[in-house]
């Protein structure tokens, strides 16, 4: 949480904490969509998508075709920044410091280092502090969550089992990270010594969860987001928005069931409202078992 | 909901989307009290309305297919007064430079310009003179910020920014392209709460007129 990468643009100084975290709290109640070309990215700028984030194939797609998976081709980020009004995101690998370079060349709006690529860095992360672009990343648990905020990053999101169709990892992650900022919070002084080494957190983070009984940055839910039950389920846990990666593009009818995640995102605390939105959106995404996919298969364990 | 010695003025914040809680804050810091506004019926009671920040497309979609935007134009028409703060200001004008589908709310005489500082790498904070809130000039914090493009006579131009207009209101409503929200500079927000109370009793009053004439 530093500004030492503020600049100064035409206008004022550009790059500042309070301006890379801001736009996180603008997207917050809302939903940002997985899409791969500009036809889904106006789909779901008019389903009321806050942001989509642009990348070559969606998780479940990266599942089955196997390989490396790395940042999409400039080309069609570019074609989806011309089609639509909203932020446009996009996904480097972790530690891949050039393609986030690539990223914030294109004007990207925010840059996800995301597991569900293949890693670039075993050891680091992009150091993010170095970036006029914000970042948002995956995390696990809160000690994870605030390595990346120590890192720069000025959003957070859950890791989840990106691919799946299969919320329950997303539900775990959510849970833990407030279970954690609980027990952060009403730890004495002196025991958030202890916590911060046990989390391998930086110490004034881990004080100032403590203080304030939040993360320092938005917090969406990511991984796994199918149906609106599964958006309004996250929402309910604390989520502050969801990221929906293969739900909607992978569903029967991707147009209803994305409008259908809009409303019950908003409207999570209102049941007859889930109800509703729900009703006819035909086949969801399949599903995968998490334990079908072994060790081996997990996303979520990429990064640290 | 105690309302013990002075009356303290009642604002729903529009809670489609977006930097909701920040302005439940700031409004809590000058005295008043808030409440979510996600269908028609929660406008009811209200003394004032902020839109806050967030993606304006989403706010017109979903606020627009449940009723709530045609709710939120006829309290706003009647008199209701709104804080509206980057798409929140985007909502309230009657057009937007350069077009698009988009539904507003509208009202106030102003034509903005969408995202008209560029995208988020040029998003920025600079120092703004608010001609109504005097010294300090106001921390300005501008995301994918729009600025206003055309004014008409009933508006009064708060704030400008490299020969922009960036703040301005009219007898109710109070806009700005920054986020005073994401600041601990509570001004704005205490000029649009102490303006409440006597536009408050108006407001109620008015709506006893239109129930009475129909």
């Amino acid at each position: 949480m530093s500004d030492d990468v503020a600049g100064n643009g035409a206008q004022g100084a550009t790059g500042t904490d309070a301006v890379k975290a801001g736009l996180a709290r603008m997207l917050k109640g809302g939903v940002i969509m997985d899409v791969v070309n500009a036809e889904q990215a106006k789909i779901a700028e008019d389903a009321g998508a806050c942001a989509v984030m642009a990348l070559e194939r969606i998780p479940a797609e990266i599942r089955k075709a196997g390989g490396v998976a790395r940042m999409s081709d400039p080309e069609m980020i570019m074609g989806i920044q011309e089609c639509v009004t909203i932020p446009v995101m996009a996904k480097c690998r972790i530690g891949h410091v050039v393609e986030a370079q690539v990223l914030q060349a294109l004007e990207i709006d925010y840059i996800d280092e995301s597991e569900v690529l293949t890693p670039a860095d075993e050891a680091s992360h992009v150091d993010k502090r170095q970036f006029t672009v914000p970042f948002v990343c995956g995390a696990t648990g809160l000690g994870e969550a605030l390595r990346r905020i120590a890192e720069g990053a000025a959003m957070i999101r859950t890791k989840g089992e990106a691919g799946t169709g299969n919320v329950v990892e997303a539900v775990r992650h959510m849970k833990t990270i407030t279970q954690d900022v609980r027990r952060v919070v009403s730890a004495t002084p002196d025991e958030r010594f202890a916590i911060a080494k046990e989390m391998a957190a930086p110490l004034e983070l881990v004080e100032w969860v403590g203080h304030h009984g939040r993360l320092p940055v938005v917090n969406f839910s990511a991984g796994g987001i199918a149906t609106p039950a599964d958006a309004a389920l996250m929402m309910h846990l604390g989520a502050e928005g969801v990221f929906v990666g293969s739900g909607i593009f992978m569903s029967e009818d991707p147009p209803a069931r994305a409008r259908a995640i809009v409303e019950a995102t908003t409207h999570w605390d209102d049941p007859e409202v889930v109800a509703r939105v729900s009703r006819g959106l035909r086949e969801a995404m399949p599903g995968i078992e998490i334990g079908e996919l072994g060790e081996g298969g997990l996303l979520q364990t990429r990064g640290w | 909901m105690s309302a013990e010695g002075t009356r303290r003025p009642r604002v729903g914040v529009l809670a489609v989307q977006g930097a909701v809680s920040e302005h439940e804050a700031a409004l809590v810091d000058v005295g008043a009290r808030t409440s979510r506004v996600r269908v028609p019926a929660d406008l009811d009671g209200l003394d004032g309305l902020v839109i806050p920040g967030g993606e304006s497309t989403t706010f017109g979609l979903v606020a627009g297919e449940s009723g709530l935007l045609d709710a939120v134009r006829l309290r706003v028409d009647q008199g209701l007064p709104v804080l509206g703060t980057c798409a929140g200001m985007i909502m309230l004008a009657r057009g937007i430079a350069g077009g698009g589908p988009q539904p507003l709310i509208g009202g106030m005489d102003i034509v903005v310009r969408r995202n008209a500082f560029g995208r988020q790498v040029h998003s920025f904070e600079a120092p703004v003179d608010v001609s109504v809130l005097g010294d300090p000039p106001v921390r300005g914090i501008f995301i994918r910020a729009p600025w206003i493009e055309q004014v008409g006579p009933s508006v009064e131009v708060l704030a400008e920014h490299g020969g922009h207009p960036v703040a301005a209101r009219d007898a109710t409503r109070i806009v700005a392209a920054f986020h005073p929200e994401l600041t601990d500079d509570r001004r704005l927000h205490r000029l649009f709460v102490e303006g409440l109370g006597g536009s408050a009793a108006g407001t109620e009053h008015e709506e006893d007129t239109v129930v009475g004439a129909q």
